[in-house]
């Protein structure tokens, strides 16, 4: 093996700390991982598209019951929230520009910032699920809702918490990872050669934000117009 | 080969050896081995329950297993098979130890998360051991809404959930490989000097990423509806059953393509390296595996001709069926054509290859009937597709998997098989299997129901037959055990390339070393040239 | 001494032998082509095998010729099965149109049929010979499939839905039936027996069977005894739309858009009345859901059904309505 190691090691250049030996080089790790991250988001969009799709097939079946269901959501709450992940989406992209152009202490106050507004969101989040079960539209024995279309809008409520959910959970596996990239960052491992963890974790938030995006108006919004008007 | 041929000093194998340095290796070989043990696990462990159905079903009546008992090892023996066997048996033990081999990468692209897919493989096989333990699931492999969500009153969220955490090792291990065929190809190996069986690892990436995300929601959306009593698939909610069963197979249908694709592609490489030969047709060989991926996201319906869809999307979907059949006869006749004029060395590995093209022929020719609109709902859940799908998955995937093998055994362990017991086994397993299986069609097409414990009198002779047949496959299984398990102590030591085969896999020692090559390998010819004899490493 | 092994089942249906013809056809291709490559491979690996490790094949790359042959051939053949398994597969789903209905719910684990007469069969079913049968099912629990291997047809029964599948018998004589979808514990046990009978037979078996009152005629009870007759008038004036020669067209909705009146349309609007309204009509009917059995559903259908044969000669739904007082003896459950 010492062999191998001395052949490997022969070919000169001295290795940036973060590159892993099974890359020639940092370049390729990089195209590596945000290929990986592009590939992941694909699988993400597969996850979610089951959903989307269940969502589509009861929404064309069940018009009234969706209209009606919406309704008792509190497009107030998912609006503040919308804001709050667009303002999110905002800070990161902040952050991955100030990884990239080597500023420490920018990027580390970006990555708090977006931080801030993803609990915010959760913290909202969870004020709307608190009114949902208070009001018995948790789906299952206890659901409870008036009028002829109970069936589908408990379908509705089904889809609610899990596309909802779901992407709650994307949230709180963000909070994770933004964690691991602040302490990476207070620890100095970003230069403007090596920032990928940033990029890609980047790219893992805002298609989070993207998510959420299209669950806002096919979840609040199926008939606000007519009940605005 | 007549010199005697010394053990390399280090190998991956023994440059460490700690348990630990095993449970914790980022060595896409060592790991390759570790998929290895879980799935010959699964495999002896699904063998264990066919044998079960299949002595249950000698008689007409149900006598030896009591209905529960044998809904349960259907069920388990479908679960352990499809999920723990068959998905991850080409790709995740093959295409882990030779994928990187064959680009002439030191590893694949990432590692940890090589690792981290076991990991999550064996948890979800943990979790359905301990369904299987806890008292058993008995749906059936497919879930079908209601009865799993609501009637079933089994271990279906324990099943569930593994084939929901092995689904993201599946997904990860997609990924992984496809970032490592894009990124870390050696220099001078461009797409179209690429093995054909990389161009199927490839394909079958593609089906993993697409795909298996939506069987992890669909389990997940079964599992909440069944725990929470959420209401997605419920009728009596307004609700349709239905669309589980569209969800389920617009994975479970591509999933059989990523059963069948790799072994494809280890068959391209053995008919390649025995006969001697440039494979025909490479460009129309790499692009069927492609176009059999893209296909096979188009005909999941399929499996619902009776099941409600409209007359139209079922020929709509009948019409795609027959278009993704054309690749696989593609591929077969390119492979019958490789084999005209060329030094066919009759080793095991292409012994194996040969009973794969016979089966997977069977498998493949069978499928029009089942695509067969008018066919079909005679056919349909009867024995016919249970005979049908076991050629595919059998015939085809588990001989796949077994020629890949003897053909990288070698490579893998450093050591040579017995031959001779080789060909004895692919022979008994190959007289077996068409002995279990050939007479399920007929009982099929008499309209024996699948999924039945016990059945009218009249089928009892085929079933005897089918039964019959299963102790001598059982038998073929035990001895390529035996002689595999003994070539690690007693077989002959073999050189970088006992089969003087091409493919950068084949310029390392054997075993491979911990980084697999001394110097980054430089690619400079197209695969195959055996013509040239060697390929040339500078 | 060896016992005899048959290849097909009966031939018991006008479907079975169009099945079987195209069963047939696709085997002789199948055989000939997998027959021809078993025989190329084995000629060829007998043919070019080598026991000298160092020799190496001939330089071929491939043929686009060949592969044009070998890709556009089998495709045209499967054009040509593709074609003709269409055909027999719209005759499978298609009943002409004057077949004798009968209704059927499977649940775990029995199969229920009730005759328009109004006799009911567990598990049995008795068909006359040369008529045209429908069986429009659901399930009343999970998944079933309703599967006759003598007719060669088979549809699944799914719960809130219906399904139906048709055969004309052409043989006399007990053929299996069975469930093909797997439903749990006795799923091979839900099994039974279809008897096909002279015509004359099958009328005195009708007669002979327990005369229950005749399912139009129990769908017109239940329609008092749910109060749907307060709401859907005869005359239109209703709150609801008049029911009379309903079935068979079609309802102008008030989304827009128009759906055509059978069995399953009104089946949802007993159980979901609110997922299409029928213009100029407001959403007010309850649903039924859970207040009806299936069984009674298929009733109500039935009774509407029975509302369109106004215009023909006295329908004999309606004609046995008449005789049967409100004092009748109730079929047994």
């Amino acid at each position: 093996m010492s062999d191998a190691l001395a052949a490997h090691g022969a070919h000169g250049h001295a290795h940036h700390p973060a590159q892993q030996h099974h890359f020639d080089t940092l370049d390729q790790q990089h195209e590596a991982a945000t290929l990986g991250m592009w590939l992941f988001l694909i699988t993400e969009v597969l996850f979610f598209g089951g959903l989307f799709l269940a969502y589509m097939l009861y929404r064309v079946w069940y018009p009234a019951a969706w209209s009606e269901a919406s309704l008792e959501l509190n497009v107030v709450l998912g609006g503040v929230n919308t804001a709050v992940l667009i303002a999110s989406s905002l800070t990161m992209a902040m952050a991955v520009r100030g990884a990239q152009t080597g500023l420490r202490r920018a990027t580390m106050g970006w990555l708090v910032l977006t931080m801030v507004f993803g609990l915010t969101f959760l913290v909202i989040k969870y004020f709307e699920y608190a009114e949902k079960i208070e009001h018995h539209h948790v789906p299952g024995p206890t659901f409870a809702f008036p009028g002829p279309n109970a069936g589908p809008a408990e379908i509705y409520f089904s889809l609610y918490f899990l596309m909802t959910g779901l992407h709650a959970t994307h949230m709180v596996i963000g909070f994770g990872i933004l964690s691991v990239i602040l302490w990476m960052a207070y620890k100095n491992r970003f230069s403007p050669e090596w920032y990928t963890p940033v990029e890609i974790s980047g790219l893992y938030w805002h298609f989070v934000d993207i998510v959420w995006i299209f669950l806002f108006p096919l979840l609040y919004l199926v008939d606000r117009a007519h009940h605005f008007a | 080969m007549d010199t005697t041929v010394t053990a390399p000093r280090v190998t991956y194998l023994n440059h460490e050896h700690t348990l630990a340095s095993w449970l914790l290796t980022k060595d896409h070989k060592r790991i390759g081995i570790l998929y290895m043990i879980v799935v010959t696990f699964a495999f002896f462990l699904g063998g264990i329950f066919a044998s079960l159905i299949r002595l249950e079903l000698t008689t007409p009546a149900g006598d030896l297993l009591s209905a529960d008992t044998y809904n349960k090892m259907f069920t388990m023996h479908g679960v352990a098979m499809v999920f723990f066997v068959l998905i991850p048996a080409v790709p995740a033990i093959l295409g882990n130890f030779v994928l990187p081999l064959m680009l002439g990468a030191k590893d694949v692209a990432f590692p940890k998360l090589n690792l981290i897919s076991w990991y999550l493989f064996t948890i979800g096989f943990l979790f359905t051991v301990y369904a299987l333990v806890a008292g058993g699931v008995d749906t059936g492999w497919t879930f079908y809404t209601p009865y799993s969500s609501r009637a079933s009153n089994t271990n279906v969220m324990a099943t569930g959930l593994g084939v929901f955490i092995t689904g993201f090792s599946s997904i990860l291990t997609g990924l992984n490989f496809m970032v490592t065929i894009h990124r870390m190809r050696a220099p001078g190996l461009t797409w179209f000097r690429l093995p054909l069986f990389v161009w199927a690892v490839y394909s079958t990436a593609l089906v993993m990423i697409l795909g298996t995300p939506v069987i992890a929601i669909t389990v997940l959306a079964l599992a909440i509806e069944r725990f929470l009593h959420f209401g997605i698939f419920d009728a009596a909610l307004g609700g349709d059953p239905v669309l589980f069963q569209h969800m389920f197979w617009f994975y479970s249908h591509p999933a059989v393509y990523i059963m069948i694709l790799p072994p494809m592609g280890a068959i391209s490489e053995v008919i390649a390296a025995f006969s001697r030969k440039s494979i025909f047709g490479y460009a129309f060989v790499a692009f069927s595996s492609l176009a059999i991926a893209i296909f096979g996201f188009l005909v999941w319906a399929h499996h619902m001709f009776v099941s409600g869809i409209s007359v139209y999307s079922a020929l709509v979907f009948s019409f795609l069926t027959y278009a993704v059949a054309i690749p696989s006869a593609v591929k077969t006749f390119n492979w019958a054509a490789t084999m005209y004029r060329g030094a066919i060395w009759l080793k095991a590995p292409m012994i194996w290859a040969i009973g794969f093209l016979g089966l997977f022929l069977v498998g493949g020719l069978t499928g029009l009937f089942t695509a067969a609109l008018g066919v079909d709902v005679h056919l349909h859940d009867t024995y016919f597709v249970v005979a049908h799908f076991h050629y595919i998955m059998v015939g085809g995937a588990i001989m796949g998997y077994f020629a890949g093998l003897h053909f990288w055994w070698p490579k893998i362990t450093g050591r040579m098989y017995s031959d001779i017991w080789a060909k004895v086994a692919a022979i008994i397993v190959f007289t077996g299997f068409n002995l279990t299986f050939g007479p399920q069609f007929i009982v099929g097409y008499l309209g024996m129901p699948r999924r039945y414990y016990a059945y009218p009198e009249e089928f009892q002779v085929l079933n005897v037959l089918s039964s019959a047949g299963a102790s001598i496959l059982g038998l073929g299984y035990t001895l390529i055990a035996i002689y595999l398990v003994a070539s690690l102590f007693k077989g002959e030591r073999v050189g970088a390339n006992p089969w003087h085969a091409t493919g950068l896999e084949w310029t390392t020692q054997s075993p491979p070393l911990p980084h697999n090559f001394e110097k980054q390998p430089v690619v400079t010819e197209d695969a195959y040239e055996y013509t040239k004899r060697e390929i040339k490493v500078v | 001494m060896f016992p005899r092994i048959s290849l097909f089942p009966a031939q018991a249906s006008t479907m079975a032998a169009q099945v079987d013809l195209l069963y047939l056809f696709i085997v002789g291709v199948t055989a000939f082509f997998g027959i021809l490559t078993t025989i190329v491979v084995i000629v060829f690996a007998v043919k070019y095998r080598t026991n000298d490790p160092l020799k190496v094949g001939d330089r071929i790359h491939g043929s686009i010729p060949l592969e044009l042959a070998w890709s556009i051939i089998p495709f045209i053949i499967s054009i040509v099965i593709f074609w003709w398994s269409a055909v027999v597969f719209f005759d499978l789903q298609r009943p002409p149109d004057q077949t004798l209905e009968i209704y059927a719910t499977g649940k775990r684990w029995m199969w229920k049929f009730q005759h328009l007469d109004g006799q009911n069969e567990i598990n049995e079913l008795h068909v006359p010979m040369g008529r045209p049968i429908k069986v429009t099912f659901t399930s009343e629990d999970v998944l079933h499939s309703l599967f006759f291997p003598a007719f060669r047809t088979k549809a699944d029964a799914i719960p809130g839905r219906y399904s139906s599948v048709w055969f004309t018998p052409t043989k006399l004589g007990e053929y299996h039936l069975f469930c093909a979808e797997y439903c749990g514990t006795k799923h091979s046990g839900m099994i039974g027996r279809v008897v096909v009978m002279e015509p004359a037979a099958y009328q005195a078996w009708l007669s002979g069977s327990v005369p229950g009152m005749s399912l139009a005629a129990r769908g017109e009870r239940l329609f008092s005894e749910l109060a749907c007759n307060t709401c859907h008038l005869d005359d239109g004036r209703g709150r609801g739309p008049s029911l009379v020669n309903k079935f068979g067209a079609s309802e102008q909705l008030a989304s827009g858009g128009a759906v055509p009146v059978d069995e399953a349309y009104v089946r949802e609007s007993i159980l979901r009345p609110q997922s299409k309204i029928v213009a100029g009509y407001q959403p007010l009917m309850p649903t039924f859901q859970g207040l009806v059995s299936e069984e009674n559903v298929m009733a109500l259908v039935e009774y509407v059904k029975s509302l369109r044969a106004t215009a023909q000669a006295a329908a004999p739904a309606a004609a046995h309505a008449e005789s049967t007082a409100p004092g009748a003896p109730q079929e047994s459950r």
